[in-house]
């Protein structure tokens, strides 16, 4: 077997034997039970008085969601207004401008949202205040709010019957205290040691054996990417993200980044399980979502290693795979994985330019994001998962005849409800999105925007229509990867994403809270004989089965239309 | 409601001063040791600096190995890659010149001999390394150009071949910038 693949399989191996130690962690630390890091405890104290904050306050799920809402608002307008006066503001070396407000609303929302579609280029677009200031401190707290409100929906099964869900203020520090901030450490030294950039300095010149004069944008990189991965964020310091050889020098860093990334999403899922009591739960979840990575990663690997037809009708040797926007230190092999990873969760982070990746790559990319619960972002990937499970076990009720449970608590109306307009959310952002962008397109070319729609696709026919959904695409799912060959710093394209990050972002953060919420306060039915089990594996492969129709129905017609379309083409 | 608001501005004072201005400085002081002292590792000749060890560069002289085909010509301000899909017909004609360049730069090559990333733009535009095989096609040339011998130009090239990480993962390639230096210290 040859070098690259090794490459990944121990990559694969080396997430599990961290993610698994780091969930059981993660749930002894959310529950105040013992753990190593207690250290760290006055740490966290102080936090809380110097913030007049009391954390023995119990809060209902309802107190849950307007902190969290409280908070994520007041950094909307914080950062939106660094962002516009970026220029008059200090720490910008480079003397980069401020933003538009067009541009600076869909940057903040995007970095709020931990989604990180960026419609500005890092060298160009921002300041060392902005990046460090606004972005980077929103990579933290953006994975944080994530991680907490996940939380939250732990609290609402752990006990029989409760309405008290802990403390928000709690959790959401501890996520950064016990969790994001220590490991980012490690990783930034990890990168700094090997090559990223990390200080203030500015711009640097030099003049090429050649003689060309070059300059180099530097900066302190290294401490963003790491939080970048770890918050599965994905905004890159640099324009080309963790392609540029800079945010990923190596083919090790590339190692650390790819395990960094997916280590808390899988984590999260175990520590549910060990929270509430129930291993063979979360074992069952994992099972479902790493089958699921697995469907899409072994196709997706396939298309790349078999290089890109239209080249090999040239005659060129293609020995590894396709190479168009991707660096020779990670090779095919390598970059495949990542994208497949970085669109079941929500990093969007690359290591490849995905707008160069063939026609079936982009097919299970999109679906990845799609669906966007196989690991899934930092907490949240655990909450649109939920989802799926309320509607499966609302399904098999209806096939069974029973009145639906989950977890000793009945599944009613309310809850369906809730779920249902959830579930409908994404194909209606999406496919609506998409329906307006393509309608601009073809019947307003000429409007005066700063890219003209005519001109906005980077290639013709399919593939630009692809452009378009993968763009909306990964907006509704939080996720910040794009094609970027998409001119998308324009008014349109700024005010529709930034709508579809918000509605994307935080409908489907109340939906699962509000649904754990109001199960957790019903009366426990204890198990019985009649009792839908959700652990065993015929309520896997029915969750699973749930997952596949739901987004095979809503996407299949859009996805016909791209790059099932130009894989087609490229046949003949 | 009230509360939380305050609480909310509190909170993120306290966090800014804690991860944007601990954290990050923390860090800046710890990579002051590393290679490079935290700004990039730089490459000197005859003291001046030609470069950084990470970051490709332009290199189109006969009788320097060539780097990858880059959509930004290689501005280290500008990283970004070609974003070119796969059947885009104009894509498809421009990796036909870059074939048929190498071809007439290199006297004796056969199609076959490509490989797929020394006609393909890399996803930063910035890609400091070709595969191995991106400069065995290009050992006779750079030979010829500087009246070497191919066998001390080979052995050259084997001497800045990366293999794989720890041998076991990942592909080998070639540091164009390194091996051109080396190539000029000769």
């Amino acid at each position: 077997m040859n070098t690259e693949l090794i490459g990944i399989i121990a990559t694969f191996l080396l997430t599990l034997i961290i993610a698994i130690p780091l969930g059981k962690y993660l749930a002894k630390v959310f529950a105040g039970e013992k753990v190593w890091t207690d250290f760290l405890k006055p740490l966290e104290t102080g936090i809380y008085k110097l913030s007049g904050i009391n954390i023995k306050e119990q809060m209902n799920w309802k107190q849950q969601l307007k902190a969290l809402l409280t908070i994520n608002i007041l950094w909307l307008v914080y950062g939106f207004f660094v962002l516009i006066f970026q220029d008059k503001l200090p720490f910008n070396p480079d003397g980069n401008p401020g933003m538009t407000p067009d541009l600076a609303f869909n940057t903040i929302i995007s970095f709020v949202a931990n989604c990180n579609l960026q419609h500005y280029s890092g060298e160009s677009g921002v300041s060392y205040l902005t990046q460090q200031f606004v972005l980077m401190f929103l990579q933290f707290v953006s994975a944080a709010t994530g991680i907490a409100a996940a939380v939250v929906l732990f609290k609402a099964f752990r006990d029989k019957t409760t309405t008290q869900l802990g403390n928000f203020w709690e959790f959401f520090v501890r996520a950064i205290t016990r969790l994001l901030l220590p490991l980012s450490i490690v990783i930034a030294l990890v990168l700094t040691f090997n090559g990223t950039p990390a200080s203030y300095e500015g711009k640097d010149q030099f003049i090429s054996v050649q003689g060309d004069t070059v300059h180099v944008s530097r900066g302190p990189a290294a401490q963003m990417i790491a939080i970048k991965h770890l918050g599965t964020n994905g905004g890159g310091y640099f324009g080309a993200n963790s392609a540029h050889p800079f945010e990923n020098p190596s083919y090790f860093t590339n190692m650390v980044e790819m395990i960094a990334q997916v280590i808390i999403p899988i984590a999260m899922i175990i520590a549910f399980g060990y929270f509430i009591r129930r291993k063979k739960l979360a074992w069952t979840i994992f099972g479902v979502m790493t089958i699921g990575l697995f469907m899409l990663m072994i196709p997706t690997l396939s298309s790349e290693l078999g290089g890109n037809p239209a080249l090999a009708k040239m005659g060129i040797a293609q020995t590894t795979g396709a190479m168009e926007g991707k660096e020779v230190r990670f090779g095919p092999a390598a970059t495949a994985y990542w994208s497949t990873l970085t669109t079941v969760i929500s990093t969007g982070s690359v290591n490849g330019m995905h707008d160069s990746t063939m026609p079936l790559t982009g097919l299970w990319q999109l679906l990845a994001m799609m669906i966007n619960a196989f690991y899934g972002g930092c907490g949240v990937g655990l909450l649109n998962y939920f989802i799926y499970l309320i509607i499966a076990v609302f399904i098999s009720g209806l096939m069974v005849g029973r009145t639906p449970e989950f977890l000793g608590h009945k599944v009613e109306a309310r809850e369906i409800k809730i779920a249902a307009i959830i579930t409908l959310l994404s194909p209606f952002l999406i496919l609506a999105g998409t329906a307006i962008s393509s309608y601009v397109f073809t019947n307003h070319g000429g409007a005066a925007w700063a890219v003209q729609p005519k001109n906005w696709l980077n290639n013709p026919g399919f593939h630009g229509f692809s452009e378009m959904l993968y763009e909306v695409t990964s907006s509704n799912a939080n996720n910040g990867s794009g094609f970027e060959g998409l001119g998308d710093n324009n008014v349109f394209w700024n005010v529709l994403t930034g709508i579809i990050i918000f509605l994307g972002r935080f409908l489907p953060i109340i939906g699962p809270v509000a649904i754990a919420g109001l199960l957790g306060a019903k009366k426990f039915i204890p198990e019985s004989a009649g009792t839908l089990k959700t652990d065993t594996k015929t309520f896997a492969l029915m969750t699973f089965a749930v997952i596949l129709v739901l987004n095979a129905l809503s996407y299949f017609p859009a996805l016909a239309l791209g790059p099932l379309a130009e894989y087609f083409t490229m046949l003949k | 409601m009230k509360n939380y608001i305050i609480q909310s501005i509190r909170l993120t004072l306290v966090l800014i001063v804690l991860l944007c201005i601990l954290y990050p400085l923390g860090i800046a002081l710890a990579g002051k040791l590393s290679k490079g002292n935290g700004g990039g590792e730089k490459i000197t000749k005859n003291g001046k600096v030609v470069g950084y060890a990470l970051l490709g560069q332009s290199f189109t002289k006969p009788e320097y190995f060539w780097g990858r085909p880059s959509a930004v010509a290689y501005n280290a301000a500008g990283s970004a890659g070609s974003n070119k899909g796969p059947s885009n017909p104009d894509y498809l004609k421009e990796v036909s010149n870059r074939i048929d360049t190498l071809l007439k730069y290199n006297p004796g090559l056969k199609k076959s001999e490509i490989p797929a990333d020394m006609v393909t733009a890399s996803g930063s535009g910035l890609d400091p390394n070709i595969s191995e095989q991106g400069a065995t096609i290009q050992i006779e040339r750079v030979a010829k150009a500087r009246k070497l011998d191919e066998k001390k130009v080979k052995e050259l090239v084997a001497m800045n071949t990366l293999k794989p990480f720890l041998g076991l993962f990942g592909p080998s390639s070639v540091n164009v910038l390194k091996l051109n230096l080396a190539l000029d210290n000769l």
